[in-house]
């Protein structure tokens, strides 16, 4: 039988953590990710995970020390948010190229400046490019589940990538809600020992790792680690298979509301997705079919299976919580319209930037957003497709 | 077990190690450093009185000994910084640059 409690997303990260009792956990804090190695250091004060806590003078040396532990052959994990992410920046590549499958849990948060702490994806899509794995999570209930198989995911022998699993900061960090939690035993068979297959602690297989990389090999070494990148979206689906028959709880690389018969759809990352759902169902009380398509794999990103789900619609919204500064749109908006290219007949599209800095988002915010698709569909203009969601204007003469 | 595989410039990436991690010791003599050369020791062997002060300050250990006399340089993994011309009481090593007419 589960667990049935209560916790905000950051303890349910730091639960999971404990469940799966890593080697190595090297952090340091920054709201709003703070708390997930406090209640994590607290685990191993009590004594009830054998974790070598790591604590570091600065992000950059947290993910230095995780690169360290992975590639000595321990299970490493962390925790991190906005500048935090943000100082690691260069140590992502290193992670990612020399395939360490190390699990780091994002609270999303905006970066500097203006100084903001709160809920706001700038920080993970600016790591969007490092050969990360991203997963994102709409529920405290999401990001616990998440994390476990992120493991899975990460080590993997095809695809031996880190993997980030990300949540917004306070929505979901710091909001107490219902979770069901799995038995110790169960979250423990579920991700196994970690064997990697090469590690520096091998006295038996002396290895050098990281060495410098000429021209002549370096595109070579890119292409491999690309494959990774390719298998994960197979490997994600098996696990997420296996999660399923052991929880019940049934993951995809995204999730669809009423999307099947809707004429209209956003396309959203982590929180929003649940005040969306609330919207879609007003509207549908109003008799509109309104749909919605939320985000859980973004790196890969199934291009292939979004454009599927969504070719049959009028218009599209798509949401970025960040913008990229492009004139275009964010990087969501920019990765939707690459995989809708080429469909026949494609849907209007409009790029919302949205919540940022921690902005609520209401019910009604996200209506706005279906009228102006409504609109686009009455008069067949799409105008503007870079917009701001709810900011303050003044009306131009 | 050990992914040892022979890495060369013709190798794909199918084949190749990820990261360029290395699966075993004692295999940078398989690594030509010598390619990155734009100087050329030249050693005036008539001249040179075998006394070693070059052979300990290669970086490179490229300067081989056989029978306690110093043998010819080994190109393949000299990259020809110079330094050994330099520690040279006797001048015997020149510095010539490689594709000039005295280097062939
Ligand atoms: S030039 Fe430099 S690398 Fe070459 S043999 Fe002399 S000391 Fe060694």
């Amino acid at each position: 039988m589960s667990i049935r409690e209560r916790l905000s997303g950051n303890e349910a990260i730091a639960t999971a953590m404990k469940q799966i009792n890593p080697d190595v956990v090297a952090a340091f804090p920054i709201t709003p990710s703070t708390e997930i190695p406090q209640y994590f250091s607290k685990y191993i004060a009590d004594g009830l995970v054998d974790t070598e806590f790591v604590p570091v003078e600065s992000e950059h040396s947290a993910m230095s020390a995780c690169v360290g532990s992975e590639s000595a052959g321990a299970r490493t994990m962390t925790a991190t948010s906005s500048c935090g992410l943000a100082l690691m920046h260069e140590i992502l590549y290193i992670a990612a190229s020399n395939r360490l499958p190390i699990t780091l849990a994002v609270v999303n948060r905006a970066l500097s400046g203006p100084i903001n702490i709160n809920a706001d994806h700038s920080d993970s899509m600016g790591s969007r490019d490092a050969g990360w794995i991203q997963i994102y999570s709409e529920s405290n209930q999401e990001a616990y589940d998440n994390f476990i198989q992120a493991v899975r995911i990460a080590e993997h022998k095809d695809v031996r990538l880190p993997i980030m699993v990300c949540q917004d900061g306070f929505i979901t960090s710091h909001a107490v809600e219902n979770i069901e939690l799995i038995e110790d035993d169960k979250v423990k068979e579920f991700v196994g020992e970690y064997n990697p297959k090469n590690y520096l602690l091998n006295n038996k297989q002396p290895m050098s790792i990281g060495p410098y990389d000429t021209p002549a090999y370096y595109m070579e070494h890119k292409r491999l680690q690309a494959e990774g990148m390719k298998n994960a979206k197979d490997v994600l689906l098996k696990v997420a298979k296996e999660f399923e028959n052991m929880t019940g709880r049934k993951y995809d690389l995204f999730e669809t509301y009423k999307l099947e018969d809707a004429d209209t759809a956003i396309v959203v990352i982590n929180s929003t997705a649940g005040t969306a759902k609330d919207a879609i169902d007003r509207l549908r009380k109003e008799g509109k079919k309104a749909g919605l398509l939320k985000i859980r794999l973004f790196r890969p990103f199934p291009a292939e299976e979004i454009a599927e789900a969504l070719k049959h619609l009028k218009a599209i919204a798509v949401m970025d919580r960040c913008d990229s500064f492009s004139n275009q749109g964010g990087p969501l908006g920019a990765d939707i319209k690459s995989a809708l290219y080429g469909t026949e007949n494609a849907p209007k599209l409009i790029n919302y930037v949205y919540g940022i800095g921690g902005r609520d988002v209401r019910v009604e915010n996200i209506i706005e957003v279906y009228d102006s698709l409504y609109e686009i569909i009455e008069t067949g203009k799409t105008g503007e497709t870079y917009r701001y969601l709810s900011v303050r204007e003044r009306e131009v003469e | 077990m050990s992914e040892k595989t022979s890495i060369n410039e013709t190798i794909a990436w199918q084949d190749i190690t990820p990261g360029g991690n290395i699966y075993s010791s004692g295999n940078s003599i398989n690594f030509h450093t010598g390619d990155w050369r734009t100087n050329r020791p030249i050693l005036a062997l008539e001249k040179c009185s075998h006394c070693l002060l070059c052979v300990p300050v290669c970086p490179d250990s490229s300067i081989p000994i056989k029978d306690g006399k110093r043998q010819d340089f080994d190109y393949d993994h000299c990259k020809g910084c110079g330094i050994c011309a330099k520690a040279c009481p006797l001048n015997c090593i020149s510095m010539i640059p490689e594709g000039s007419k005295e280097v062939e």
